[in-house]
């Protein structure tokens, strides 16, 4: 019992200085990116304290984190005194509490290299690196966190007592509560596949068919992906803290440490979403051909996998970034839109396709001649381009959402009105 | 303004074709776009290490310097032009009778508030000889706004500074060669 203690604080504290230090250095690398891609170098300058060496700009993490803390914490007179200080820490408590489910790589193998004499009884078995191994309700903790995690915005919203900061809380509620069923049914496909809610479990099926998700379901992996975007309120769906339109978001009245709770929030917000992706629908660990797939591993092939799904995860942290800058905005009712009217019947299709073929798998696979993941795949590929066509020739040709008054009568034909 | 105003020109946005309804042309060309920049050449300049050239010295309108002539002295004849046509009054001359038989005046003192100064290069086309010019030094600055009001010598010595990277334009000199010397009568 005190070993599972002493191994799971081992594992928290690793965890948390973990993700703190990554949300710290994944500001540097959006730095970095974003100013890449305005053709410009970025923060390159900030190295050891004192000395000249610059070390491509390492030392900007610190000096941020320094001058956050560093700085006035101002708290306005007119803000309700106690939601305003739960509301970051919630956000940020939320946050930090998901990884316990998450797993960060597979397992460590039982023989830690120590002398005969201190080889511990119990270290028996191989130390699976998840903070709480075998929870079995795995996904619904983290979307039942992810969901109080809205608190944290709506709550910072309201307690702020500006307009503002109001429209930011009210525009973010309504956008993640909207799009955690889209999120739901784009994993639910997963979890219909392979029977568990475990993380860890999804993962092994992956490794061990060799057939990652995003293959035979490539229909849910767009819903999960685009929804994901979505509650993790990355650009194109920054509605919460669109800097155009509201002064800056819930976060308006906030400064100091709290306003770096939300900040820092966000990021492991992008972060998780990032893991579920390359979990769920991306091997997680898994790499053929590398990372093997057992359960029993060696040092090497522990460490590998750590690597590969690291790799993987800032892989899709880097395409988050890069589509910040690739794509315009959504308008709040585009929004809103695309997660009623487009991904939830998307993911309804979806869960109806894997439905069919979790029942009918094996005979239809046969019928068509096919191994079942081959046969599942193609279908999946198929449903994904028809049901991708029906959306888009169901959708309005246009965004224009303008009240509709009668057009001025004007007599001119468009293309000379539309001249200068 | 309302929707009904007869000023408004209503125009129908246009109607786009199946690729751009279906968003994923659109989206991998901005995506392309994005990834293209990311790594292209980059336009800015790592600044102390690397200096901005600038394409043309001559025209670069930034810090002043006041010109020797050949002999070494101040080209200055101390006639005020300059600091008459100085929209910022930023330039202070003291004049004095010239030392030297080609000239009437000298200025004792000459100094410039290069804080005021707003870099627009009307005292450089306003002087009569070609004494006082902008140079190509864009990076000024001081520890007090008191180091910021550069003196006579101090002008002079940011001609022998750039007198080499930055000649003087040709055909200038102390006094013009077409000018009609005048007796005293």
């Amino acid at each position: 019992m005190l070993l599972i203690t002493i191994e799971a604080l081992i594992k928290i504290g690793l965890l948390i200085a973990g993700v703190m230090t990554a949300a710290a250095y994944l500001v540097l690398v959006e730095r970095r990116v974003a100013a890449w891609i305005q053709d410009r170098r970025g923060p390159n300058r900030v190295g050891i304290p004192l000395t000249k060496i610059k070390l491509f700009g390492l030392g900007q993490p610190i000096a941020d984190g320094g001058k956050f803390i560093f700085k006035e914490e101002f708290t306005p007179g007119h803000v309700d005194k106690a939601l305003y200080f739960l509301a970051p820490i919630i956000i940020f408590a939320a946050a930090i509490a998901v990884f316990a489910a998450v797993p960060f790589g597979s397992v460590l193998p039982p023989d830690l290299g120590l002398p005969e004499a201190w080889q511990i009884e119990s270290l028996a078995e191989p130390i699976p690196l998840v903070v709480a191994p075998g929870i079995d309700v795995g996904m619904i903790y983290i979307f039942a966190l992810g969901g109080i995690g809205v608190y944290g915005v709506v709550l910072g919203g309201w307690a702020s007592n500006n307009k503002y900061s109001l429209f930011g809380g009210l525009r973010s509620g309504a956008q993640l509560i909207s799009y955690e069923l889209p999120v739901g049914l784009g994993a639910l496909g997963i979890v219909m596949v392979s029977g568990s809610l475990r993380l860890d479990t999804i993962i092994t099926q992956q490794a061990q068919s060799g057939v990652w998700n995003c293959l035979t379901q490539p229909l849910g992996l767009l819903v999960f992906f685009v929804a994901a975007f979505a509650e993790a309120g990355r650009l194109p769906f920054d509605m919460a803290e669109a800097e155009q339109e509201l002064v800056g978001g819930y976060h308006t009245e906030y400064s100091g440490m709290k306003l770096m709770m939300y900040l820092v929030g966000e990021y492991i917000h992008m972060f998780i979403a990032s893991f579920l992706i390359v979990i769920l629908f991306f091997g997680g660990w898994h790499l053929w051909g590398l990372t093997g797939s057992g359960e029993v591993v060696t040092w090497l092939i522990a460490i590998l996998r750590v690597v590969v799904l690291m790799a993987k995860v800032l892989g899709m942290v880097l395409f988050y970034m890069i589509a910040r800058w690739s794509w315009p905005r959504f308008r709040f009712d585009q929004v809103m839109a695309i997660s009623w009217k487009v991904l939830l019947p998307l993911g309804m299709v979806n869960l109806v396709v894997v439905a069919v073929w979790v029942e009918y798998g094996n005979r239809l696979a046969a019928v068509i001649g096919l191994p079942q993941p081959a046969a599942m795949a193609a279908c999946g590929w198929c449903v994904l381009v028809v049901s991708w066509l029906v959306a888009i020739l169901a959708a309005p040709g246009t965004c224009d959402n303008r009240p509709r008054f009668a057009p001025v009568a004007t007599g001119r034909p468009i293309e000379e009105r539309l001249r200068p | 303004m309302k929707p009904d105003d007869r000023q408004i020109e209503w125009i129908e946005e246009p109607k786009l074709g199946l690729s751009g309804r279906s968003y994923l042309p659109l989206y991998v060309e901005g995506l392309t776009t994005t990834i293209k920049h990311m790594f292209s050449r980059k336009k800015t300049i790592q600044y102390p290490e690397e200096r901005y050239e600038c394409p043309d010295p001559l025209g670069y309108r930034g810090v002043h310097r006041l010109n020797r002539d050949e002999q070494g002295r101040v080209k200055c004849v101390a006639c005020f032009l300059c600091s008459t046509v100085c929209p910022a009054f930023c330039i202070d001359i003291v004049g004095a009778e010239a030392p030297w038989p080609d000239r009437e005046k000298y200025p004792v003192s000459f100094t410039i508030d290069e804080l005021r100064c707003i870099s627009c290069g009307m005292c450089e086309q306003a002087c009569p000889v070609g004494a006082i010019e902008l140079t190509s030094l864009f990076d000024l600055s001081t520890k007090s706004r008191e180091e910021a009001i550069f003196d006579k010598e101090k002008l002079l010595s940011v001609f022998d500074e750039t007198k080499d990277a930055e000649p003087m334009p040709s055909g200038r000199c102390a006094v013009h060669p077409d000018t009609p010397t005048e007796e005293a009568p």
